[in-house]
């Protein structure tokens, strides 16, 4: 449904240009929630607004349903551009315009009649949870409010593709949570397909099919969410999806005796999530094993449990336990190097 | 004025001794006095409104055009011309640089040509108008760069043409600020109304000249001043009052 190939774009800067993408290419199918995650600067802002036509790109084609946005000009752009919706980091409402107003600024501008604007804007109102705001001005919402108002905005004129630009960046953790809810109920409900800039991990994993990672104006690495958390296959990927233990206090208390002690990284994905290995392994082998520190959560819908063991034993039974281990889905390694486990 | 009886008694001689000193003619009367200040001020205060009136209702009229031309053809503009937009800067800068007594003056014949005279309140609107454009333009360029980029580019991003851009992003967006320029150009055209009176252009400021400087009647003088100071505190408080509920940010 969106296909971007070799697209590349610089600025111009005092400094002489600046290449801020480089070569890109993804292709995003109908229903994919596809983040773009990456450090300020990496280019997913850049893409974000190329896709959108707010910038223009050097070189590349953008096909949205086959059409290349980037040779289209006037009245055949702004047709296009009324197939997409975005929501801005910082809202960019209407401030002199009502919530009613803000939402049907979309379907006013694409001429559709009133009765149906009317129609078609309430019922965002419900969806979004605003149904009583429609007649007050933006000043008198909160943050969360003014982005549940930029979504309903963005889904008016019934987009294909929805884009996200840091939508929850300007807004606090719990507002960030119940934002996520409702992007994600409406991805569910209405299907349709979403392109999510950020730089939190968080919303990758809440909200995202597939993610593409971004590191100096390319993409380093892309695919389901659940294989490169998982999977990571380059440095960044890895800082952006495993989480820095460097701060945790069984690192701490593991880092001044090393020597001599095995630790271990479990990663247990779906079905091997919920069965109880670890008791398995304890019957099976005469080991002894801890667990320093644990979690689980669910990434795209799928749980993904992750442990760091501590393992006492025999080499050859901590060797034959790895295996029973590997046997059974999980993914197990020994953690060598104790900076980034 | 007072009455007969109880005033007529006790201060109708102090009252003409008052009309006696501020016009400096002994034969006044403190009657005759009013009956002189209700023919002259009056018409000029109705003269200085009726000038101000067209030359801002015109003033506006343009200086929208001219202003909004200057914000959409800047480069980072929704219609950038950069070189257009540059010519016109320079334009309006000229038209600024030029001191509005010499306007006034300049623009002689082209009043005779608009309004058939180049003398009286209906003459000076045409110098008043063209001298309020540059400022005006300047003003509503101001008002409409407030404007976030974010806004105008949620606009773009949604589809909209420059022209639905303008009507319905734009221009509903900066209305307070548009009003606070316009008030302000208005307050600004009372002054050079009263520079306009003072070359035959009627109004307010002829009456400061013609009695309060050329005859040394400072009472005269007082009286146009109050008058002024008046007009300018309406006005100020009506466009501050309508700015305000334009706005609800």
């Amino acid at each position: 449904m969106l296909e971007i190939n070799n697209l590349s774009k610089s600025y111009a800067t005092p400094d002489g240009p600046l290449l801020a993408l480089r070569d890109v290419s993804v292709r995003v199918n109908k229903g994919d929630v596809f983040g773009f995650i990456g450090l300020s600067g990496a280019g997913k802002t850049s893409l974000a607004r190329c896709v959108s036509v707010l910038e223009k790109a050097d070189a590349g084609e953008i096909l949205l349903n086959g059409l290349d946005l980037t040779k289209l000009k006037g009245g055949a752009l702004r047709n296009a551009r009324r197939k997409m919706g975005m929501v801005f980091q910082h809202f960019n409402l209407l401030m002199n315009a009502t919530i009613f107003e803000n939402v049907a600024f979309p379907l006013r501008i694409a001429g559709r009649k009133k009765d149906k604007i009317r129609a078609r804007v309430l019922e965002l109102l419900e969806v979004v949870g605003l149904s009583d705001k429609a007649n007050t001005y933006p000043a008198t919402l909160s943050g969360g409010q003014k982005q549940r108002v930029g979504i309903a905005r963005a889904l008016a004129a019934e987009p294909e593709l929805v884009i996200c630009d840091e939508a929850t960046s300007a807004l606090d953790p719990d507002t960030t949570r119940s934002i996520l809810a409702l992007l994600k109920q409406i991805g569910a409900a209405t299907g349709v397909t979403f392109l999510v800039i950020t730089h939190e991990m968080d919303v990758i994993k809440t909200l995202c099919s597939h993610v593409a990672v971004m590191e100096g104006g390319q993409i380093i690495e892309q695919g389901k969410v659940i294989d490169v958390l998982t999977h990571p296959q380059t440095e960044t990927a890895r800082r952006f999806f495993a989480k820095d233990h460097s701060e945790e206090g069984w690192f701490k208390a593991v880092q001044e005796k090393r020597i001599g002690r095995h630790i271990f990284r479990a990663v247990f994905i779906g079905e091997s999530a919920r069965k109880s290995f670890i008791h398995d392994v304890i019957r099976r082998f005469d080991i002894k094993l801890s667990i320093l520190s644990g979690s689980i959560e669910s990434v795209s819908g799928t749980m993904v449990g992750s442990l760091i063991l501590e393992i006492k034993g025999d080499e050859p039974l901590l060797a034959q336990a790895m295996a029973y281990f590997r046997e059974n889905g999980v993914e197990i390694e020994e953690i060598e190097e104790l900076h980034n486990a | 004025m007072p009455d007969a009886g109880f005033f007529e008694l006790v201060f109708a001689r102090e009252w003409d001794d008052l009309a006696r000193s501020l016009t400096g003619n002994i034969n006044m009367t403190f009657e005759n006095y009013l009956a002189h200040l209700q023919r002259t001020l009056p018409q000029a205060t109705i003269d200085t409104i009726y000038m101000v009136s067209f030359a801002s209702l015109f003033a506006v009229l343009f200086g929208i055009i001219v202003g909004m031309t200057l914000y959409v053809t800047q480069p980072s503009g929704i219609y950038a011309l950069p070189k257009f937009n540059r010519l016109l800067g320079a334009i309006i800068n000229i038209g600024r640089s030029i001191p509005f007594v010499v306007l006034i003056i300049l623009v002689f014949p082209l009043s005779r040509v608009i309004v058939g005279t180049s003398i009286g309140r209906t003459a000076s609107i045409v110098p008043l108008t063209i001298a309020a454009i540059p400022f005006m333009s300047r003003v509503i360029e101001a008002a409409l760069n407030e404007l976030g980029r974010g806004i105008i580019e949620a606009a773009v991003a949604a589809g909209a043409s420059p022209s639905q851009i303008i009507f319905r992003v734009v221009l509903p967006e900066s209305a307070p600020g548009l009003v606070s320029g316009f008030t302000l150009t208005i307050i600004n055209l009372i002054t050079f109304s009263a520079m306009a009176g003072v070359i035959g252009g009627g109004g307010l400021g002829h009456i400061a000249h013609s009695y309060g400087v050329a005859r040394f009647r400072t009472d005269m003088l007082v009286y146009t001043i109050i008058i002024l100071v008046v007009l300018v505190q309406i006005i100020q408080a009506v466009g501050q009052y309508i700015s305000r509920r334009l706005d609800k940010r």
